[in-house]
């Protein structure tokens, strides 16, 4: 009990501060960063920034036609952890009531077992995209700590989730204690790694796009 | 048996007793039959999750059992565990067993008072020496040399350490005496902790629960005086038969938690089908006690039936778990009262960090020579 009162009180208010405090620096550096103009003239073909920007957005979402054969399973993979964690995340009773107390806002939830199956399928999907990050050797060598940590810190909560529901193992105070600090421990690496992506998804594909564009790539 | 047919509760005024005859005597003196007997012995044995066998063990080693000296210490308490245990169920023969017990200490039940009370504590302490059992309810304050409470101007911590010293067996009854319970609550004004802190060199079973189950004090009782041992215990001092399962795994209305039907609130439509209280706040499942299945009032009730989420009364720390009517999903206290702070923390970090960024470069920026000719002519 007492980890699970240490999980709900201190850890998750340090956690939550820790989130909050550092996606604002990540966010307010970022933006306030001396950019140098791009003065050059640019290439005749480019597009107007936005457009650009928008294009490259639309465009990472759906597979590049030269390589559709080998990014296919990667992005549909990709598409079934994003979605899968969202609906765990803002469908899951349990969840919604956390949610609820914090900030008072509320919708239906998801019959339970519905989640528990999505979870399987998500932490199955996960596995696969470590997988595929492991054998494939061009990814292999670029993967950072920064890569296997981000991974880690997502996939903790989704596992020690299905043990809590599905009551294995140990006491369910003990399981919910660590699914908490699991969470704490997601939520204080969020803003110091790639999981940044969170908020800067957009941001970066934008700026992708438009210096893209600039240089008059057609994609 | 009704309440006007019971004889006479609690200690007689003078220590001195017949502890010659034993249980099985006196059973058959106050005209209780070897039938009924048995099948009392027969529902503790179940009640304890005790093999079959066991109930013919607990009959032969009740029936045999002599007159067992109680010492019962109320400290920082309420009186509810007495309440309790004083209303047991199937009262004919754990009735009896309570007044089998010489319970020779206990300011509730005791007629004598003052010098008198005290002085029935010590003889029996010293006729019984090694042999009564120390019966706690409340807890210990440690602070400010435990003056917060006293005893015949004995402090608490005084009274048990003297009491337990030549005692048989401990048992902490209530979550004030196994876990520190409201008296420990935060912020615990008077330091008071739980007698496991105290009692350290003698056996001691907790039982918890504000108050706890009549028939897991009595079962437990019996268990001592049938074996003479203590019984199966958990990591928290208690007993299996009665702590070693969750209320939320023996709730009936557990079906609907799991097809996620839940009382919105005490007066909806889901809490009159009698949905599952999880998103009212009950602590069923972290609290480890029989409830959903002993019940109380001889099995008539218990609060979940009631209509009331579990308060997880019979766990450590339970008035602090913050709130008893917020979800267990939920954080405890408000997680966000850093939030402002944080975000101005982080803005302030932020603009720092871009601040000595943009410096450096502009440093840099007149710290390089610039390109002129003649500097080029001089770096050849």
């Amino acid at each position: 009990m007492e980890l699970l009162e240490f999980a709900r009180g201190p850890a998750l208010t340090f956690a939550i501060s820790v989130f909050i405090a550092g996606v604002v620096f990540r966010i307010v550096s970022l933006f306030l960063m001396w950019r140098t103009r791009d003065s050059s003239e640019g290439s005749p073909r480019q597009r107007s920034v936005v457009l650009a920007a928008l294009r490259e957005l639309g465009r990472r979402m759906w597979p590049f036609a030269p390589y559709r054969q080998r990014t296919l399973f990667a992005l549909i993979n990709g598409y079934v952890f994003h979605i899968g964690l969202a609906l765990i995340v803002f469908f899951l009773a349990a969840h919604i009531l956390f949610i609820d107390d914090l900030l008072g806002l509320s919708w239906p939830s998801l019959p339970n077992n519905v989640i528990y199956a999505i979870s399987v399928i998500t932490a199955v999907s996960l596995i696969a995209a470590l997988a595929m990050r492991v054998a494939n050797p061009p990814q292999r060598i670029i993967s950072t700590f920064d890569d296997y940590f981000s991974w880690f810190v997502t996939f903790l909560p989704v596992v020690t989730g299905i043990i809590a529901t599905s009551h294995l193992g140990a006491r369910y105070e003990t399981l919910l204690g660590l699914h908490i600090l699991s969470v704490a421990l997601f939520l204080v690496w969020l803003p110091f790694g790639k999981l940044m992506h969170w908020f800067l998804v957009f941001v970066t594909r934008s700026q992708t796009g438009a210096h893209l564009s600039h240089r008059g790539a057609q994609l | 048996m009704s309440d006007n047919q019971r004889g006479p509760r609690g200690p007689a005024q003078t220590p001195a007793r017949n502890t010659s005859q034993t249980l099985g005597e006196m059973l058959a003196e106050r005209g209780v039959s070897r039938r009924s007997f048995l099948k009392f012995a027969s529902y503790t044995a179940s009640i304890m999750a005790l093999p079959p066998t066991a109930a013919t063990a607990i009959a032969q080693g009740l029936a045999a059992a002599r007159r067992q000296s109680v010492i019962w210490l109320s400290f920082q308490e309420c009186t509810g565990c007495t309440e309790s245990i004083t209303r047991a169920y199937s009262p004919s023969i754990e009735d009896l067993i309570f007044d089998f017990i010489s319970l020779d200490y206990h300011h509730t039940l005791q007629n004598a008072s003052g010098h008198a009370a005290e002085a029935a504590r010590e003889a029996a302490m010293r006729e019984n020496a090694g042999e009564y059992i120390v019966v706690v309810d409340g807890s210990v304050p440690l602070k400010d040399d435990g003056i917060y409470s006293t005893i015949a101007g004995i402090s608490n911590l005084q009274m048990l350490q003297e009491t337990v010293k030549d005692a048989f067996a401990v048992i902490a009854v209530g979550s004030c005496a196994a876990f520190g319970g409201i008296p420990g609550a935060n912020p615990n004004p008077t330091g008071a902790v739980p007698i496991s802190e105290i009692v350290t060199d003698k056996p001691l079973i907790n039982i918890s629960g504000c108050p706890p189950i009549a028939e897991a004090m009595t079962g437990t009782i019996a268990y001592l005086l049938s074996f003479g041992s203590i019984p199966e215990l958990d990591h928290l001092g208690r007993p299996k038969a009665f702590f070693g399962e969750a209320i939320h795994d023996r709730c009936y209305r557990r079906p609907f938690y799991e097809r996620g039907m839940f009382a919105k609130s005490f007066d909806d439509e889901g809490a009159r089908q009698g949905w599952c209280l999880f998103e009212v706040g009950c602590k069923g499942p972290v609290t480890y006690n029989a409830c959903a299945t002993l019940k109380w009032n001889g099995g008539v009730s218990f609060p979940i039936q009631s209509g009331h989420g579990c308060l997880g009364c019979s766990e450590p720390g339970f008035w602090d778990l913050g709130g008893f009517y917020k979800p267990l999903s939920t954080a405890k206290g408000d997680p966000l009262k850093w939030a402002a702070g944080a975000a101005i923390a982080g803005a302030a970090l932020g603009v720092g960090s871009a601040a000595i960024a943009r410096s450096r470069r502009k440093k840099a920026l007149k710290a390089a020579a610039p390109a002129t000719p003649k500097a080029l002519e001089k770096e050849k």
